[in-house]
């Protein structure tokens, strides 16, 4: 099998996978990196997002062989302390309910205010549109984009 | 203050002891505490430290740490249940750390369910038994002094006696663990809660926002294998044959096996009714090094399937649900007074028939768990709502002894119901058993959405009688897949309120599994009433709203024992909600519908506000007024009220379901439709103050949702909704000209 090399989180992996394996799977599989989530392996629900060169991705289609020498960001990466902006509006807020989606909630909001670091509430619904919170705490999710934004600024 | 006087004996499900490293430790049976109708499995004497299945560990040091081993779906009981304990043990809540119950332990299985009634039952039991701590924590600090144990005072972990000494638990728990077990406690008045009342954040919210390994699917051992399994692709369907050459030899696989023998035969048996989705046909496992490798090799599998019972589809189930409806093979499960002699001296008879599609549940984190079967001992881990029958279960099915077993709990990643049927423990268990190894069965999402046990289709007939300016009778007719309503729900609204009056139920075996849904049977009944008495209103030309209050009028005072749900609760939920969602005075433009239900022992009133944007009606915002009694936890309760609305909304506008020859229509969320963030109304939560004790809020903010919006799309485009979803039907959808401002 082939060997790819990524950076996660700051440290070169070396991975020996099937060429068409998802990023999804090497994470939770091979490096043990078990907070990017399972979904629906269509890239629908965004349970599974990540960042790849500061941008989000749904990490559960990306094939390992598209992604040879990339720097990719997973929640455990996100900070050394869980103390990122918008890891600390989630808190403030109490977002989670079941908790399962919130990892992947907190990629794509982190993503977007890095781009867009002021957003309006139209801007912040689109931005969240993609992920499913099937609990639907989608109005805290809200809030704490927002909130996050205030703090990143 | 008040004694505790609850009607079974404490002593049954607490116990104490000093621990070796120095300490307190109060066992206590949640299971037995949170059903007090339940008897304890055995002699209480002959009870030890593994028979209990919840802690609390007071140190050396005073820190007090709460295990809670109960099952957490997103609901909040694991913060919620345990500030029960610490608002009696007296103690900061700040100073408390709750921790997931023992992970190791090898001896004791945690048998905990879930569901909207751990608060409510637990209310009770929890107190009591952090009042018991505290107690004995007092007892010892008395002893010491030297005084009466009445004289002394706690408050945050620190006894105090009348001289103004003061010790803290941490000081005194060597004694308190060789006291005897009080026989009486007192417990806190409403006035005197500090925690109770309070925002408490999700205890697991640091892990949450980090991605710590908390799910089942997280869940990982040295050695362990990962499954995925092949199942009948259509309900009715049953393996004949298969193909793994190709399966074989692809990279990371282990072995392709057959299961589906041990489930099947532990299921025909009569003492089990644990709904086992396609248990009819044998299943192909495949077995990987690595989740993606099991799941690419199934894909691989080339199965011949053969009809086994007739492959149905929606069009004939609603045909039969139909025929039901229009004939006369019912159960009566209530009637009062006579409902054919009033349809005959009716002056007006509204009668309308309301349809619901079958739902999948959609945990986010799909179906998963984990078994190691060895000679010595049966290892389960993973998410479950009903554990202790797992247990059970599985040891059944292999022919073992139920203590082999150790289950542990996984936080869940969302339950809805499904995760009360554990047809997953049972796969994960027979593969386990076969290959002698560690593994993780893994469904995917299309394993999940096609392997399920759905909310079942069912249609409501309701029909009432007018006479004089009054409702006269009320017939509530029920043709569901595979069951029916069931417990008290033929008695909530309008039982009582209108002397003629009966519920009749009947159903349809199907070949597809069906299950408990989020608020089961209300989650959609509710839609049907609540839209029917809006139309009944307009038929009589009176005020909805005023209509509902006038027949809870008739409630008040009842003597009828099997009514639960209070009038005047009800009536006051209503005027709230009235109130605060300026019903009535809102401007052009906005149009209003109102919905209130009760169910789960709470009462609900929602008002949905639908604008017309782009010449289509939205659901803007949602008032909700909910009474639940003493609210425990404020943060987390606004969280579930929220939730719940939003889902009702949700699953109201977009849920479907369709099965064609025994497969459903939708297999993922490229087809399956989910309410997403732009479609999320605001919801606006009122919580009625009371000092009556706490009910659930799991499930009751869901039902009245859907028809607060059927109502509202009423008064947007004319057009009254009597099926789910909303959206399906595009031609009721269009607003009139007239509606569109500007």
């Amino acid at each position: 099998m082939p060997t790819y090399n990524i950076i996660v989180n700051g440290i070169s992996q070396s991975i020996e996978v099937a060429s068409d394996t998802p990023l999804l799977w090497v994470l939770r599989d091979h490096l043990n990196l078990v907070g990017t989530k399972f979904g629906c392996g269509i890239a629908q629900c965004g349970a599974c997002t990540v960042h790849i060169g500061g941008n989000a991705v749904r990490s559960c289609s990306l094939p390992i062989s598209s992604l040879d020498g990339k720097e990719i960001t997973t929640i455990e990466g996100l900070s050394e302390n869980g103390d990122h902006p918008v890891q600390l509006a989630w808190k403030e807020l109490d977002v989670p309910q079941c908790g399962y989606c919130q990892a992947g909630q907190i990629m794509t909001a982190t993503a977007f205010l890095n781009n867009n670091p002021n957003p309006d509430e139209t801007e912040i619904k689109s931005a969240m549109h993609g992920n499913i919170c099937r609990c639907a705490a989608y109005t805290r999710i809200h809030k704490a984009v927002a909130l996050a934004a205030s703090k990143i600024r | 203050m008040s004694t505790s006087s609850i009607a079974f004996n404490r002593r049954d499900f607490i116990r104490t002891s000093s621990l070796v490293g120095g300490g307190l430790l109060i066992g206590f049976n949640l299971f037995t505490a949170c059903k007090p109708k339940v008897k304890p499995p055995i002699d209480i004497s002959k009870l030890n430290f593994n028979d209990f299945n919840a802690f609390i560990k007071i140190a050396d040091n005073g820190v007090v740490t709460i295990f809670a081993p109960n099952p957490e779906i997103g609901q909040g009981v694991k913060t919620a249940m345990p500030m029960l304990i610490a608002e009696e043990l007296d103690v900061a809540w700040k100073n408390v750390h709750v921790q997931q119950g023992i992970l190791d332990t090898e001896n004791y299985t945690r048998q905990l369910a879930g569901g909207s009634q751990s608060i409510r039952l637990g209310w009770e039991p929890l107190r009591q038994t952090g009042a018991t701590a505290r107690q004995m924590l007092l007892n010892a600090a008395a002893a010491r002094w030297g005084v009466d144990p009445s004289t002394c005072t706690t408050s945050e972990g620190i006894i105090t006696n009348s001289k103004g000494e003061t010790l803290g638990y941490g000081d005194v728990v060597k004694d308190a663990a060789l006291l005897d077990v009080p026989e009486k406690v007192t417990l806190k008045s409403h006035k005197d809660f500090k925690i109770i009342g309070t925002d408490a954040p999700n205890v697991d919210l640091d892990e949450i926002v980090t991605g710590k390994p908390l799910f089942g699917l997280d869940y990982k051992v040295d050695g362990m294998v990962y499954a995925a399994v092949l199942r009948p692709p259509a309900f009715g369907q049953k393996l004949e044959s298969f193909d793994d050459t190709a399966a074989r030899a692809m990279p990371g696989v282990i072995d392709v096996i057959t299961i589906g023998e041990k489930a099947r035969a532990l299921t025909s048996g009569e003492s089990n009714n644990w709904t086992v989705a396609l248990a009819n046909s044998d299943k192909v496992v495949v077995i990987a090094k690595t989740t993606w490798e099991a799941m690419k090799a199934k894909n691989a599998i080339k199965a011949n399937w053969v009809e086994e019972t007739p492959l149905e589809s929606t069009e004939f189930q609603d045909k039969q649900l139909l025929g039901l409806l229009d004939g006369n093979k019912f159960e009566t499960l209530r009637k009062d007074g006579d409902i054919n002699n009033a349809f005959a001296q009716a002056d007006q008879i509204l009668e309308r028939t309301y349809e619901s599609p079958f739902l999948p549940h959609n945990c986010m984190e799909p179906m998963n768990y984990f078994a190691n079967v060895t000679s010595e001992k049966i290892h389960l881990v993973g998410p479950v709502q009903t554990p202790e029958f797992a247990a059970t279960a599985v040891a059944g099915m292999l022919g073992r002894d139920p203590k082999e077993v150790h289950l542990e709990m996984t936080r869940m990643g969302g339950g809805f119901g499904r995760r009360l049927y554990g047809d997953f423990v049972y796969e994960a268990a027979e593969i386990s058993n076969a290959i002698k190894k560690p593994v993780k069965l893994i469904y995917s999402r299309e394993d999940d959405m096609t392997a399920g046990t759905y909310r079942p289709a069912i249609k409501y007939r309701i029909k009432a009688a007018v006479k004089d300016g009054e409702v006269t009778a009320y017939h509530l007719k029920e043709a569901a897949i595979n069951g029916n309503m069931y417990g008290l729900i033929p008695n909530f609204f309008p039982a009582g309120a209108i002397a003629n009056y009966q519920v009749d139920v009947a159903n349809y075996k199907s070949n597809i599994t069906t299950g408990a849904w989020r608020a089961p049977y209300t989650n959609f009944l509710a839609f049907a009433e609540q839209s029917f008495f809006d139309e009944l209103a307009e038929t009589m030309e009176v005020d909805p709203i005023q209509l509902r209050i006038d027949l809870l009028q008739k409630v008040k005072g009842t003597t009828d024992e099997r009514i639960e749900y209070s009038p005047e609760r009800l009536e006051n939920v209503i005027k709230v909600a009235v109130e605060k969602s300026g019903w009535g005075k809102k401007g052009a433009g906005i149009y209003q519908g109102f919905a209130a239900y009760y169910c789960h022992n709470s009462h609900v009133a929602e008002v949905a506000d639908v604008e017309i944007e782009n010449g289509i009606p939205v659901v803007k915002k949602v008032t909700c007024v909910v009474d639940c009694g003493i609210v425990v936890n404020p943060l987390g309760a606004i969280n579930q009220i929220e939730g719940g609305v939003i889902d009702g909304v949700g699953h109201a506008m977009y849920g479907d379901l369709e099965f064609k020859d025994g497969k459903p229509n939708s297999q993922n969320y490229d087809s399956y439709r989910l309410i997403r963030m732009r479609e999320v109304p605001v919801v606006e939560t009122h919580m009625v103050e009371s000092d009556v004790a706490p009910t659930g809020l799991g499930e009751p903010t869901l039902p009245p949702a859907g028809a607060a919006v059927a109502n509202a799309l009423k008064a947007a485009t004319g057009n009254r909704f009597t099926a789910q979803p909303f959206l399906k039907f595009t031609e009721l959808m269009k607003v009139p000209a007239k509606s569109i401002i500007g």
